[in-house]
């Protein structure tokens, strides 16, 4: 016997049972091939976190990471996903602990309305990890994916600033 | 003694949005939610020939397809009346799918609702639409044999022409003029959340989780669209993800999610994509403008002749007031401004970040700029050779007036002194560097009607107090949370503000940069009077410390009830609502703006800004490196929100000049309708920007006198960087957006 999550030869155009791995947890769900990894999350996992602000790769809203590399989840389609490590906004916070970039995410009033805010996050955690933010102009470069229309960049950089130097009681990048 | 008001508190509602937990209007999990997708039409005028709907109400999943054959006929469209007013506020007079003419691309045709998202959109690829095509007209250059000037504009609230004195006579005595014509690209809002509603029936009662500036707006206008009552409908606002004005007014997709939800008996969630973000809800309209100034040989202005000449819909004469402010900013006795419109196969324009402030302003500064230069004047002196010391047209005394204060501030800050006056000297490497400046100013206008507030607390002396009112990023949960605080003398922790609800008390659309002063007068009224209503139950309470007193000699610190000179002599909140066996005690708060047709005064929040732009002439790119402003916005409730949504609103500026611009094609669409294509600022366009406010009292626009700061930012910043680039290059520009291929 084939273990069920194993992809059959044809999957789809019908749904079909997905084994996903989000922030730790393994869901079964039962979705069409087609179905985004945005859209899973949102409409069939009931995780809002993640943002759809243009569907089309353009804002960065949707940023998630699949194997701890930030990809934005609207291009990205959940079936893809079987096997791999998935980590919304939800699972950023360890045990009901915030993680350092969402504090100073909040005491540097680096968002407005929010709704990029998630996506501007999980990009801004990836980024110390990638080495990516070496100056203010390298963080400007390397955050650009992710569009904050409220227009709150000088604070994101100063957020990650904070946390790659461990200022203003939100400690050092953890991860 | 404000404890609260004013302080860099974080949001409130910063947890929720920092770890996700917030559920905006296209988030509403609710049992067996459906989906309704929009198809809309190809083509700008004419009209369906045939619209087949076979294979998509067979495709899978699919519940319901609604069109104009089959749509249940409801109401009537409300007029075109701002959401400012508190009342129905449709964004235009026509609502889609009654008929089969087609009037904007972009219009909607049919709704397909299925059991998910994707069935939806796929079956809406399925519905087949023959034209009928009939001549377009979609631009200026189209139209502008047609054009006409227009009676009134702006829902009838501003008439087409406005003069004061003799402007030809002005321009005949003027030493110097200038004559210049400017052409500024439409623009589209595009907060990052597109509009979303989610419509619920239980019998005839609606629930709508709906993505807006006004709750109540929403409420008003879908009761008139569907004739069904007021008190049936409840519209729940808790998250929105920005408007800058495209959830100002209320579209035709609530009133649509509701009719799918009626249809299919199922909730219904209904999402604008990005590209129907560019034809559903509104857009800052291209405009043509020229202007003329004459002054004398000091630079006192003797005319301002400005019009603006703008495409509107077939429906609606629709202009932003580009020319209001910019006639109101400098002294000048002869004035002529004139709005043309052309009649556009487009949809109904609307209120965008700074609706016409920005546009005209632009268009009045960088012409400023220029009469400065020939007059060999300095920028700066030229506006305050100007300065309004009253309203220009009125003669009104200025309810506050900081704008001297910021010129000076802003020009400390930017070393404007030091700066060679004479373009194209200063470089860095490949780059010309250039300082330029311009004045801020946006006007403070009361709500239509009276805003209303509850204050509650409980006897362990915590609060909640409710309003309506919907916090788009504004910051206002968190700006009211502190007023609530001072008003009730409350430590902030104690208290909650409940917002977003139209079950909640009243309170107009949050818009025109009113939002803070009008919610902030009822939170106040209704927490300073549950205060005096408890000092007045202690004052009568014969076992209370302070039995007896004077009221007006009662103050409240952290709860605690005590007299003013003798703070050792009182009692807690608590302690006086326990001992009368009261869980609670709540007070309404209902507060009555001012005229809106005049308070007697000129209000307006000014400002000055600084800009200093690097421009790479061979390769045409333009970098804004500096952005300064300094604002009198009266009374700032929160230093750290503030200076976000001014920072916002310069950034809004730049990318006004630098990057917006919607284009239509050949075909009558837009081109360019979607965020890959329509070039908004990332990361790395946007400098750091240095803000200050001018702190002015102001006793007549609100009882907290605050003036507002969520528009006033953008106005100027465009001009400023505009100004900048002369200076580093010493080319004028008057097209906006400024590209590559212009500096070139």
């Amino acid at each position: 016997m084939v273990a069920s999550h194993l992809p059959d030869a044809v999957q789809g155009p019908g749904p079909v049972d997905v084994v996903l791995n989000v922030n730790g947890a393994t869901h079964v769900v039962r979705i069409e091939p087609r179905v985004s990894l945005l859209d899973c999350l949102r409409d069939h996992m009931n995780l809002t976190g993640a943002k759809k602000g243009c569907n089309q790769g353009a804002c960065g809203a949707c940023t998630v990471w699949v194997d701890k590399r930030r990809v934005v989840a609207c291009l990205t389609l959940a079936i893809a996903c079987e096997g791999r490590e998935i980590t919304t906004i939800e699972g950023l916070a360890e045990n009901g602990i915030l993680h350092p970039m969402q504090k100073a995410f909040l005491s540097e009033d680096a968002f407005q309305c929010g709704y990029c805010t998630p996506g501007q996050i999980m990009s801004a955690v990836a980024l110390l990890a990638e080495g990516h933010a070496g100056s203010d102009a390298e963080i400007a470069e390397w955050m650009s994916g992710n569009i904050c229309r409220c227009a709150a960049y000088p604070n994101i950089r100063t957020a990650i600033r904070d946390v790659r130097d461990g200022v203003g009681g939100v400690g050092s990048a953890a991860r | 003694m404000s404890t609260a008001i004013g302080r860099p508190v974080d949001r409130v509602d910063g947890l929720a949005k920092i770890t996700g937990a917030g559920r905006y209007s296209a988030e509403i999990a609710l049992p067996g939610l459906v989906h309704a997708v929009l198809v809309t039409s190809r083509i700008p005028s004419g009209r369906i020939g045939h619209l087949d709907t076979y294979d998509a109400e067979r495709a899978e999943g699919v519940l319901a397809v609604l069109h104009h054959l089959n749509l249940p006929k409801g109401g009537s469209v409300p007029a075109l009346l701002p959401s400012l007013f508190g009342a129905a506020a449709s964004g235009q007079t026509f609502f889609p799918m009654q008929d089969e003419v087609i009037h904007y691309a972009g219009q909607p045709l049919a709704v397909v609702v299925a059991d998910t998202l994707d069935r939806a959109e796929h079956a809406a690829r399925l519905v087949h639409i023959t034209y009928e095509h009939t001549p377009a007209i979609t631009t200026i250059e189209q139209g502008r044999d047609r054009a006409y000037e227009a009676e009134k504009i702006f829902a009838g609230f501003i008439p087409g022409r406005i003069t004061r004195g003799d402007a030809a006579a002005g321009l005949a005595e003027a030493a110097e003029t200038v004559d210049l014509s400017y052409h500024l690209a439409a623009n589209h809002h595009n907060p990052i959340e597109c509009s979303a509603t989610t419509a619920v029936w239980e019998g005839d009662r609606l629930t709508l989780y709906d993505s807006t500036q006004g709750p109540n707006a929403t409420l008003h206008t879908v009761a008139e669209l569907l004739n069904i009552m007021p008190s049936h409908i409840r519209v729940v606002t808790g998250y929105v993800g920005g408007s800058f004005g495209c959830k100002a007014m209320i579209w035709a997709h609530p009133a649509l999610s509701a009719l799918a939800a009626r249809a299919v008996h199922r909730p219904v969630r209904l999402a604008l994509s990005r590209e129907q973000m560019f034809s559903g809800c509104g857009h800052r309209e291209e405009q043509e403008m020229r202007i003329v100034l004459g002054a004398d040989r000091d630079g006192r202005l003797t005319a301002i002749r400005h019009h603006k000449l703008s495409p509107t819909s077939h429906f609606d004469d629709w202009a932003e007031p580009s020319l209001s402010v910019a006639s109101s900013m400098y002294a000048c006795d002869n004035y002529e401004g004139v709005y043309r419109l052309i009649k556009a196969n487009t949809m109904t324009p609307t209120f965008t970040r700074c609706p016409g402030e920005a546009a005209g302003m632009f268009v009045m500064e960088t012409a400023l700029d220029e009469l400065a230069e020939r007059l060999d004047l300095d920028p700066l002196e030229i506006r305050l050779r100007n300065y309004a010391e009253t309203e220009p047209g009125t003669g009104n005394p200025w309810s506050s007036k900081g704008l001297r204060e910021c010129y000076q501030r802003g020009a400390e800050l930017a070393r404007w002194s030091e700066r060679d006056p004479r373009p194209g000297r200063e470089r860095d490497g490949n780059w010309l560097l250039g300082w330029g400046m311009a004045s801020s100013a946006y006007p403070v206008t009361p709500p239509g009607g009276p805003q209303r507030a509850r204050a509650r607390i409980f006897a362990d002396g915590s609060a909640v107090v409710q309003s309506s009112f919907a916090d788009f990023g504004t910051g206002s949960a968190t700006v009211m949370t502190q007023v609530a605080a001072d008003g009730l003398g409350l430590p902030l922790e104690r208290v909650r503000v409940q917002y977003g609800d139209t079950d909640l008390p009243n309170t107009a659309a949050a818009v025109g940069s009113a939002g803070a002063g009008m919610v902030s007068a009822a939170v106040h009224v209704a927490t300073t009077a549950l205060r005096d209503q408890l000092i007045a139950q202690a004052v009568a309470d014969e076992r209370s410390p302070l039995h007896g007193a004077d009221p007006g000699q009662i103050t409240v610190t952290e709860g605690r009830m005590h007299l003013r000179e003798r703070p050792d002599t009182g009692e807690s909140y608590a302690e006086l609502l326990q001992r009368a066996n009261m869980t609670d005690a709540e007070a309404l708060g209902t507060w009555n703006p001012p005229s809106m047709m005049g308070t007697g005064y000129g209000t307006m929040t000014f400002g000055a800004q600084f800009a200093q732009v690097a421009v790479d002439p061979e390769l045409g790119l333009c970098r804004v490196r500096r952005l300064i402003g300094v604002f009198d916005p009266g009374r700032v409730l929160n230093r750290k929100t503030a200076h976000s949504q001014l920072m916002g609103g310069m950034l809004w500026g730049m990318s006004q000049a630098l990057l917006e611009g919607t284009v239509m094609d050949p075909a009558g669409r837009w081109s360019n309708a979607s965020l890959g294509e329509y070039l908004v600022p990332v990361n790395a366009d946007a400098p750091d920007v240095l803000i200050e406010t001018v702190e002015t009292t102001d006793t007549v626009v609100n009882p907290l006198g605050v003036k507002g700061i969520g528009e006033v930012s953008m106005v100027g910043t465009a001009a400023a960087i505009a100004n900048a680039i002369w200076h580093a290059t010493g080319r004028r520009h008057h097209r906006l957006p400024i590209t590559i291929e212009s500096v070139l």
